[in-house]
């Protein structure tokens, strides 16, 4: 992961992550970010369940161009107010988005022209202070967001860069079309064979993949379907501390600067509890020609 | 409020589902009163029966399995662009008589009192679903006269055919659910009402947290209480009281 994040996501890039929504967070490619003290950067997500928010504690974070926020089941974003009302680590600047016109930045961006018109967002204040937002009659102009590098955690992936993902996807396709360049981290890494008996499942063109890294537990807090149970009081236990900025620097010490990797993460959470235990495969799909 | 939510939900609707608190009230009105609502989830499924488990996001495991539809979130936009989703429900921090929500900004954008986490998807269905209920705690710093920024338009300035002019395709607010009572809009729009006020609490008491000069309805009541079936689904879903311990 480290030479990924190294040598894919420099200071400044336009990131997007965290695009299936509340799934298949890349937690792990977050953490790694901050231990290289990336600047800058501008992160791009629908709505970004506490990930977000530590980036932008940990002061990487330039401009943030999103729906939401904070920590779903918490509420608030603490470090995301303190950043806006106090530039605390730094100011911030904020694009703000909808769910449904953050898709359609995205998809504007992969379909390579500058704005793709809605109509959402009529009636509400969200293009008065966005600037990639125009409403033209009764339309909505929502210009292309093309991130440099969209980071994505998924089941599981080949060397090639095949990567399957299954349940919700959220903004995952848009975003990694969108993208210049992908990073994927998956569960497991497995043969060719497996990711091309179904093609149907593979989530981007294999041209788009930069780097495969195989990061188990890697979008943990977040659930991964078959997997992981989402870690619900692991994001209580963020939000209390990082309410002030004292305890999220505690937080960001214990959990990220202190730690070396992913895997010494692991150590500190009770995996086996959150494994998804019982199985249930889906039926096979018969790709057969002759 | 949970319970009262829920019977928002008609039979056979398609409902929006948003994060929070609205994912309980989708699992308690399919398992009372709606056994044919089908739940549509921004993170991109849709379901016909609750999760058999614990939610805490609408993108936890359980609600996957058994999902009659897993895809993209455009695919769930676009079925309410069309007009397919007959509720939805969002959550807020604030909200004006005329049904406007807050969720972005207390203060002068450019250097916010407080900087609240955005829309998400609040802005899509207030916009573009049929009608729309909002949950919210009954407060006089939530309940405000007008909101200082519309994340999510309910009614607008409040004059007739407001929603209209400005081409919004749904058709707005029917009530504000908060956790003293219900606030209806009249039919066609415009400035919300006291309908009923929940068991335990005051007609005066309602009026006194709402940060304006609340009209109540000629036919105010007390709210029905919860049904037996309505709190056997809230225990079931959310057994740990996680949504519903005050």
């Amino acid at each position: 992961m480290a030479n990924a994040i190294e040598r894919f996501v420099p200071d400044g890039s336009t990131v997007a992550l965290g695009v299936a929504l509340e799934p298949l967070i890349p937690f792990a490619a977050g953490h790694e970010i901050i231990r290289q003290g990336l600047g800058d950067l501008n992160l791009v997500g629908p709505i970004s369940d506490s990930l977000f928010d530590q980036l932008i504690g940990a002061g990487c974070v330039r401009r943030v161009t999103a729906a939401w926020v904070g920590n779903v089941s918490e509420g608030l974003g603490h470090c995301y107010r303190r950043a806006c009302e106090q530039a605390i680590p730094r100011a911030l600047e904020v694009r703000d988005h909808s769910n449904f016109s953050i898709s359609l930045a995205l998809w504007a961006a992969a379909w390579s022209v500058p704005y793709l018109p809605t109509r959402t967002l009529l009636g509400s204040d969200i293009p008065r202070t966005n600037p990639d937002l125009a409403v033209v009659g009764d339309l909505v102009h929502v210009n292309a967001v093309r991130p440099d590098v969209a980071i994505v955690h998924v089941q599981r992936a080949d060397e090639e860069g095949r990567a399957h993902a299954w349940g919700p996807l959220g903004v995952s396709e848009e975003a990694g079309l969108a993208a210049d360049r992908v990073i994927v981290s998956c569960e497991e890494l497995v043969e060719a064979e497996v990711t091309l008996s179904d093609p149907n499942r593979i989530l981007f063109p294999e041209t788009k993949v930069v780097a495969v890294v195989h990061e188990p537990g890697g979008a943990h807090p977040s659930p991964v379907q078959g997997y992981f149970k989402r870690d619900h009081a692991i994001y209580r236990d963020y939000a209390e501390r990082s309410r002030s900025r004292d305890g999220f620097e505690a937080w960001l010490r214990e959990w990220v600067l202190d730690l070396a990797d992913r895997a010494t993460y692991l150590q500190r959470i009770d995996v086996q509890s959150l494994r998804i235990k019982e199985h249930r495969p889906s039926a096979q799909a018969d790709f057969g020609f002759e | 409020m949970i319970a009262v939510a829920s019977r928002e939900i008609r039979d056979g609707d398609v409902v929006f589902v948003g994060m929070r608190l609205p994912i309980l009230a989708y699992a308690v009105a399919r398992n009372a009163h709606a056994p044919n609502a089908r739940g549509l989830f921004e993170v991109g499924l849709m379901r016909d029966q609750p999760a058999s488990a614990f939610l805490g996001t609408m993108g936890d495991p359980p609600n996957v399995t058994g999902a009659v539809w897993a895809t993209r979130m455009s695919n769930a936009m676009a079925l309410m662009v069309q007009g397919c989703v007959d509720l939805g429900f969002i959550g807020g921090a604030e909200v004006d008589r005329f049904g406007n929500l807050n969720t972005s900004y207390v203060g002068d954008p450019d250097r916010p009192k407080v900087k609240l986490p955005g829309s998400g998807g609040g802005a899509d269905i207030a916009i573009l679903s049929r009608r729309w209920v909002t949950l919210m705690s009954h407060e006089k710093r939530r309940l405000v006269d007008r909101v200082s920024f519309v994340t999510s338009p309910g009614y607008g300035g409040g004059s007739p055919g407001w929603r209209k002019r400005n081409g919004l395709l749904g058709g707005g607010p029917d009530a504000i659910i908060t956790t003293l009572g219900v606030l209806r809009f009249p039919e066609g729009g415009g400035e919300a009402m006291l309908e009923s006020f929940h068991p335990g609490h005051a007609l005066g008491e309602v009026l006194d947290n709402t940060g304006w000069d609340l009209s109540v309805s000629a036919a105010v009541k007390e709210t029905s209480a919860p049904t037996d079936a309505e709190l056997e689904a809230i225990r079931r879903f959310d057994p740990e009281g996680f949504w519903t311990r005050s």
